[in-house]
């Protein structure tokens, strides 16, 4: 099988590129589009760091060979930095110092883009069990939880017109 | 049949830092043309924070703002020695290293202030924001960028500094044993509730309770969540972590790390930590590393509070299902009928 020409929609934008056969959605991001945000950690399925969304669900993107998603619209972490600005998770994140080496934390914040996305009023069940497929080494979990029901809450308000 | 819910606590005294024939590491300290002080190191942050400590050691110093530092640490191979990341000696070694190299540096900036302002070097002091200013005659003062920038381009000077913190070897007395290992202890107590389930075996830890003692928390929010982190590896490593028991065949056993059973986000107790500081004479503003012990005391204390709980005393890890059962059934065993 040749290489092929795959397009994506990238964070709202159109991205053309070369794909080899068989080459993971994470690869192309990485390594053709220069998105690094999304993490390389077990190559496997099984630790969550390279979570992207992949038409609004969130994906291992290491499991994801590109083909088949060809023409999908895909958001990564660098997507969620619009204009220069954090948005709420992104910041929750900090105020509650939920990272410490940071590895796990692109993919942690773009699970919870998706949950917040689908449910705007989580319960903490509902955030553990969506945050359950990434391992984090450092955190102890604790303090990313937090952040993430701290996220909700500053977007519900913001929600509210005034 | 029942959930059997019990308490226990331990204790542990840690050392920092090690002795294998000397400990020792280095710092080197430069200012660029726009007053960025570039802190080098080889020592690795790995995620435990020793950037921010070094960062935040340099600018406590230096008498500068934290965002007037950069800590590079880029390579091991032509950056000053370090000897490494472990044994909780990183803030302790490189804390202490980065404080002398920057106490020089502060000397050679004030000696080029003084030039630059034509006053005696010794009346200078720093404000904390930037500026390197004459003691009761706050007019006259120089910002540390333009001051840079007169140092490389008119005085011909460059501010830097040298700094290495080595821990003597020592070897034991034949006749005693006596010997000089560590270079201070932290101390710490940790509280542990569980609940154990005497139908499954399993044991939940509910609320784990910590209290350290760690010199001075050079970055409390660092030192609490080191602690946290660290409580959550002892929960790992107490009931969770182990290539056995997969019987009767090992073909169910873990062959790699998406296999291997470590606590996630359901499984966490919550944590209450309390910092103690007693600073130690000989570490950075008091520091004591806090980096490994923190994952040692939760674990005697489950056992602990196992025993507490359902009186099955535990002596090897991890506390699985497994063993909390054959525990109750050796103690009914040994019950009158
Ligand atoms: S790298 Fe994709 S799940 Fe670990
Ligand atoms: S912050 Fe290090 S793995 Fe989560």
């Amino acid at each position: 099988m040749p290489s092929q020409i795959v397009s994506l929609v990238v964070n709202g934008e159109r991205r053309e590129f070369i794909a080899a056969p068989g080459a993971t959605l994470l690869a192309c991001l990485r390594e053709s589009l220069g998105l690094i945000a999304a993490k390389r950690g077990c190559a496997q399925g099984a630790c969550g760091t390279c979570t992207v969304l992949v038409e609004g669900r969130p994906e291992a993107s290491c499991l994801v060979p590109v083909e088949t998603v060809a023409g999908a619209s895909v958001r990564t972490l660098e997507g969620v930095t619009a204009g220069g600005e954090l948005d709420e998770v992104q910041s929750a994140f900090i105020d509650c110092f939920a990272t410490q080496c940071g590895f796990c934390t692109s993919g942690m914040i773009m699970v919870a883009e998706a949950l917040l996305e689908r449910n705007p009023d989580p319960s903490e069940d509902d955030v553990i069990e969506a945050v359950s497929g990434n391992v984090c080494r450092c955190t102890g979990y604790r303090p990313i939880v937090i952040a993430i029901m701290e996220a909700a809450r500053r977007r519900r308000e913001r929600a509210v017109p005034r | 049949m029942a959930k059997l819910r019990g308490r226990g606590f331990a204790s542990v005294n840690y050392p920092t830092g090690m002795n294998l024939g000397g400990d020792p590491s280095q710092a080197l300290i430069h200012a660029t043309t726009t007053g960025t002080f570039v802190v080098s190191l080889s020592s690795v942050d790995l995620g435990q924070g020793i950037k921010t400590i070094a960062a935040q050691c340099a600018a406590e110093t230096l008498g500068l703002p934290m965002g007037n530092v950069l800590v590079d640490t880029a390579d091991t191979d032509t950056g000053p020695h370090c000897m490494g990341t472990f044994a909780s000696r990183g803030s302790h070694r490189v804390g202490n290293a980065v404080i002398m190299a920057a106490a020089e540096a502060r000397g050679v900036m004030l000696e080029v202030a003084a030039e630059e302002l034509e006053v005696d070097a010794a009346d200078l002091e720093t404000d904390g924001s930037g500026y390197i200013m004459v003691r009761g005659a706050q007019d006259k003062r120089v910002h540390v960028t333009d001051l840079a920038m007169a140092a490389h381009f008119k005085h011909g000077r460059t501010i830097s500094g040298r700094g290495v913190y080595l821990k003597e070897p020592s070897v034991p007395v034949p006749e005693t044993g006596e010997m000089d290992p560590d270079s201070c202890q932290a101390h710490a107590c940790t509280v542990a509730v569980v609940e154990v389930d005497d139908e499954t075996g399993v044991v939940e830890v509910l609320e784990l309770f910590n209290a350290y003692e760690v010199g001075r928390a050079l970055n409390p929010a660092m030192a609490t969540q080191q602690v946290e982190g660290g409580a959550w590896m002892g929960v790992s490593h107490a009931l969770f972590e182990t290539t056995e028991p997969y019987y009767p065949l090992r073909d169910h056993g873990p062959r790699d790390f998406s296999a291997y059973l470590m606590p996630g986000p359901a499984d966490i107790p919550s944590q209450h930590s309390v910092i103690l500081e007693r600073p130690a004479a000989n570490g950075p503003y008091g520091a004591k590393g806090i980096g490994e012990m923190t994952a040692n005391a939760p674990i005697p204390a489950i056992a602990n509070a196992i025993f507490d709980a359902c009186g099955v005393r535990l002596t090897s890890m991890p506390f699985t299902p497994e063993s909390v059962l054959r525990g109750l059934d050796a103690l009914r065993m040994e019950e009158p009928c």
